[in-house]
């Protein structure tokens, strides 16, 4: 029996382990061998085997938060660019919470293309597009504030573990952060110093995701920027 | 029989290689800020660069399939990357190379995953010595990992053939012009599957099997560099963090 040992970088077709064992995301089973399926860190858990890309396209989910941009205007609602491989779409009776009659109202008054809006996945599977719903709290149009892009597979890094990262991040800065799962953060923030220090750590992130001690290094980041500004 | 001596009586070929040898190859990826995936190969004197874009929302929306992604392939030789100038529109090699590169490819992805949807790859060959489209191959597959694209496997491709009655590999253009066969091999390691295997000219039975044998240990020993490729980027990355740190 081979096995490989823990956090090593994988590539496609990297033979991981031989045996009794599961095959966990992004890998497959071929003759009761494991390969990865992708360029990643294998991650072992019990008796699973599982690759975490470090790179790769957002794929939709029910349930995920995601920010959007209004890229189209149809008859009944507006088609939202999720970053994602599949366009989403934001029916009117989500927005507004009535049937729309096009004689009293006009649909680009209440959202126009090249709006941006946080949104909720209420609906996706492999036959149909993405649904989304703007309806609740935390969601809805985006009035002010500045997106970030992060590769979508390093999202969980800038959560951190029980949101830890995000939270350290939140707290140091003052800043508000809404996390999109399709690699797309909005920084919200009274002093553009705090939010530029955000956008730098975001940065950081993206470059070092794959190493570990990360939380602890935007720790000290933060801080010699505070430093700074003392100075 | 060819005017020039392909083979000299050491064995050593034109360019100082044995019959076994391969071409020095560099690779590189991720170096392309707009394309989600990118590579650049040199084997010898050809240099090809590849950008992948996808899986992105398919384009004419008709064209998407409901259960897979549709994977596009385009390789195109610059005008100056031959010693003539080579007009830029397709031509009929072009457009050939492209579909089998393409189906060289195709085995490896994961296109399942992403139905409706679209892959699409451009290889641009900027200088061109003989066996183009195998360094095609190994480049799109670097690319394609760059990208994020779940794969069965790197592919890695590599040419075997006939010069002066001897069996060589990894032919250049001169000893494809001049010698007696050329036969392009493509293999996708962890499947022990051949996704590519053309020919031109003449071998005997013998001689293919030898021929096939050769062509695989010389891919393998592509793919182990295009591994070693794609897992130095990020290590590099590592260690400059260690030296930050």
């Amino acid at each position: 029996m081979k096995m490989l040992e823990k956090r090593r970088l994988a590539t496609p077709g990297d033979l991981l382990v031989e045996g009794d064992y599961i095959a966990g995301k992004n890998t497959y089973k071929e003759d009761g061998k494991i390969y990865s399926q992708r360029l990643g860190l294998v991650e072992f858990d019990g008796k699973k085997v599982s690759v975490v890309p470090l790179k790769g396209p957002y794929i939709p989910k029910v349930g995920d938060v995601v920010i959007g941009l209004v890229s189209d205007v149809s008859l009944n609602g507006w088609t939202v660019d999720i970053n994602a491989p599949y366009k989403a779409v934001l029916s009117v009776m989500d927005v507004t919470g009535k049937s729309f009659s096009p004689k009293f109202e006009t649909l680009t008054k209440i959202l126009d293309i090249g709006e941006v809006v946080v949104g909720k996945i209420v609906a996706f599977d492999r036959t149909r597009d993405p649904t989304l719903s703007i309806r609740g709290p935390g969601l809805g149009k985006i009035e002010d504030g500045v997106i970030v892009n992060l590769t979508p597979t390093k999202v969980p890094r800038l959560i951190g573990k029980k949101g830890s990262m995000i939270n350290m991040l939140k707290n140091e800065t003052g800043c508000e952060i809404i996390v999109g799962q399709n690699g797309k953060i909005l920084v919200k923030g009274r002093d553009p110093k705090k939010v530029n220090q955000v956008i730098k750590a975001i940065k950081i992130i993206e470059g070092e995701a794959h190493t570990t001690g990360l939380t602890d290094r935007i720790k000290v980041f933060l801080e010699s920027e505070k430093k700074g500004e003392a100075d | 029989m060819s005017v020039q001596k392909l083979v000299n009586e050491k064995g050593l070929r034109i360019d100082g290689r044995r019959l076994d040898e391969i071409r020095p190859i560099k690779m590189e990826v991720g170096l392309l800020a707009n394309a989600d995936g990118s590579a650049y190969v040199e084997q010898g004197r050809n240099k090809v660069l590849v950008a992948v874009y996808g899986p992105r929302e398919a384009h004419p929306k008709y064209v998407g399939l409901h259960d897979r992604a549709v994977i596009r392939c385009r390789y195109h030789m610059a005008p100056f990357s031959t010693e003539e100038r080579k007009s830029p529109a397709p031509s009929r090699r072009e457009v050939e190379i492209s579909k089998v590169v393409r189906e060289a490819l195709e085995p490896a992805i994961f296109s399942e995953q992403y139905p409706r949807s679209m892959i699409d790859i451009f290889i641009e060959v900027l200088q061109s010595d003989g066996g183009s489209r195998c360094v095609s191959i190994t480049a799109a597959s670097l690319a394609l990992a760059d990208a994020g694209i779940p794969l069965r496997d790197l592919v890695a491709a590599c040419a075997v053939g006939k010069i002066d009655g001897n069996l060589a590999v990894d032919l250049s253009d001169i000893e494809d012009k001049l010698g007696d066969a050329d036969m392009p091999v493509a293999i996708i390691p962890a499947l022990n599957r051949i996704s590519l295997l053309q020919m031109d000219g003449l071998f005997t039975e013998e001689e293919f099997v030898k021929a096939l044998d050769l062509a695989r240990n010389a891919c393998m020993k592509i793919y182990e560099i295009q591994k070693q490729t794609l897992r130095q980027k990020y290590l590099q990355e590592k260690e400059e963090d260690n030296e930050k740190g």
